[in-house]
């Protein structure tokens, strides 16, 4: 058995050590927020708080958690409602297929707890490793900057020196 | 009495010498040349020279401001701000003339006279040619100008004292282009300027002296830059396929060899900006590099099996064997998606052969970037994903189970460094 924290609580699941956590979380614990995109880490469809670090869940075999913290989009809801990212997503409606938008909130989620008044280039340069396949990334952006005001922060324009 | 005289004499004659040889007059000052006055072809030319030079890899702090400088590098002497080589006529190059350029890149003076540190690489550039320093002049004088102001280097104690600077100048510049070796070809002249010149190859893979100077007698023996090893280029590559020109084209060209590695650290930017120059260049460069390689071991013994010595490592590693079936086998293991793509397998992975295990655990933490061009697969992170014990397990499991060489001594030192 063992033995895993998600979104501040413990469970105990009976897998192969070498279990991505993914499988995990989407076939044991039925939170299906993180998607499986090409389980290579390439595309950051599946991308989870590790310590409030995003990582892709599908590189991340179970055992090697230990005690670690692990936060999913389900976790940044609180009381059956969305949080401020979750929230600014739906309001740009940032969503196409969709697919991508569990990991790009998640991984925008650790920028601004880490940063909260970002430069238009850090979001993006932050957000580069997950991939949308409709081309939403203006409504991505927007999102983020919406919740960052929302959070007390802002995205900054910053003007290109001549 | 005549005595003290005399020495006084001798020692102001010293003195003398001493500041006529670091003083050197300013150059005057020219308004900022029309980007129209330069001949576009020459431009161009200056572009690909940029290139091969990788001007951008120190020069380039932020992609919004190129070639803007104010990157500091780290120097075992201290600090050493980089300069602003746009045409900028009061934080750039803006008022140098073409005499004031070339004398930077040939003798390491400053258009005001003053002494630039060796850790801009004028002991290669100086072996440029008069046509390649045109041409690098005039596409650099046709940059965006960027007010960036850089930080003034200062370094500590004696270090500080610039003229200083002419005394190693004496030792270890060796001034003006290198002379033909009609013994070679074409091809492997013309690489060995780019390689030696403004490619400054050494200047990554040959190590230092304490001033600082490029030891000549271990060229290219593989040296440390900016937390990586840069691996040997000579008969000490630790490679188990051979380097051939052939090998080292494709390489440079793309940053993956399927034979040995992909680019990894500084060599990304490299290889990224080598594949975007004349095609001819990188073949030249890739004759050169590979007759500095014709002793290595690789060359010399019949092309070896693959190591993979899977029980031994799964019973010294049984927790890094989870480690790697969960977090590595999926493109690493024969068979995978990725292994189907032409990736060279870890036993090939020359990092993996390398003496110390800085390298392997790097690319481990930090990833690899695509190779040329911006599509394409890359090494994710894994400094977020595992913990400093469990890198180390798994860089030990690779060693043991891709290599038959000893285990590494210095594994968690590189974690704890590469976690800074």
């Amino acid at each position: 058995m063992i033995t895993l924290t998600v979104n501040g609580q413990a469970h105990q699941v009976d897998v192969d050590p070498d279990t991505p956590l993914l499988y995990v979380l989407r076939n044991d614990l039925a939170l299906n927020g993180a998607k499986f995109g090409c389980g290579l880490g390439q595309c950051g469809a599946c991308t989870v708080l590790i310590d409030d670090k995003p990582v892709c869940s599908c590189l991340m075999p179970v055992s090697a958690l230990g005690a670690r913290r692990v936060r999913t989009l389900e976790g940044l809801h609180a009381d059956g409602r969305p949080g401020p990212l979750p929230a600014a997503f739906e309001a740009e409606q940032a969503a196409q297929c969709g697919y991508c938008i569990a990991g790009m909130i998640v991984r925008a989620q650790a920028l601004l707890e880490h940063n909260p008044r970002p430069t238009e280039e850090e979001v993006r340069n932050h957000l580069a490793p997950n991939l949308c396949r409709c081309g939403t990334h203006m409504r991505i952006l927007r999102a983020v900057r919406r919740a960052a005001e929302a959070m007390g922060g802002g995205v900054r324009d910053v003007a290109e020196q001549p | 009495m005549r005595l003290a005289v005399g020495i006084a004499l001798v020692c102001a004659a010293l003195v003398a010498a001493a500041v006529a040889f670091a003083w050197h007059p300013e150059i005057d000052k020219i308004s900022p040349p029309l980007a129209v006055s330069f001949d576009r072809s020459l431009v161009a030319q200056g572009q690909d020279l940029a290139r091969l030079g990788n001007c951008a890899g120190c020069h380039t702090s932020e992609p919004s401001k190129p070639l803007a400088g104010g990157r500091p590098l780290e120097t075992p002497f201290g600090k050493v701000f980089v300069s602003n080589i746009t045409p900028h006529a009061d934080h750039g190059i803006g008022t140098w003339s073409r005499a004031a350029f070339g004398r930077a890149m040939r003798r390491g003076i400053l258009r005001d006279g003053t002494h630039l540190y060796p850790a801009f690489p004028y002991e290669h550039f100086t072996h440029a040619t008069d046509d390649q320093l045109d041409a690098l002049y005039a596409w650099l004088m046709t940059r965006r100008p960027i007010a960036n102001q850089v930080p003034a280097t200062k370094l500590a104690g004696l270090y500080g004292f610039r003229p200083l600077v002419a005394g190693w100048n004496l030792l270890y510049l060796e001034q003006g282009p290198l002379e033909r070796d009609r013994s070679k070809s074409d091809e492997w002249n013309r690489g060995r300027v780019l390689v030696e010149g403004l490619g400054h190859c050494g200047g990554c893979h040959t190590p230092r002296n304490r001033f600082g100077a490029e030891d000549k007698a271990r060229a290219y023996d593989g040296a440390w830059t900016e937390g990586w090893y840069a691996p040997p280029l000579n008969a000490h590559s630790p490679a188990v396929q051979p380097w051939t020109a052939q090998e080292l084209h494709t390489y440079l060209r793309t940053g993956l060899a399927p034979h040995h590695a992909a680019a990894a650290g500084p060599m990304g930017g490299v290889t990224r900006a080598l594949s975007q120059v004349p095609d001819e260049d990188v073949r030249a460069i890739s004759t050169y590099v590979a007759s500095l390689m014709a002793d290595a071991p690789a060359r010399r013994q019949e092309p070896p099996q693959p190591v993979d010595r899977l029980a031994v490592a799964q019973q010294q590693h049984p927790e890094a064997a989870a480690l790697y079936a969960g977090s590595c086998a999926l493109c690493h293991e024969p068979g995978a998606p990725m292994m189907q793509q032409g990736r060279p397998r870890l036993a090939w992975g020359t990092p993996l052969h390398e003496d110390n295990s800085h390298d392997t655990v790097r690319i481990i933490m930090k990833g690899l970037a695509s190779p040329a061009g911006a599509a394409g697969p890359t090494m994710p992170a894994y400094a977020d994903l595992l913990d400093d014990r469990q890198v180390q397990e798994i860089a030990a499991y690779l060693r043991t189970r891709f290599t038959d060489k000893p285990a590494w001594s210095d594994v968690q030192a590189a974690v704890a460094e590469a976690r800074k």
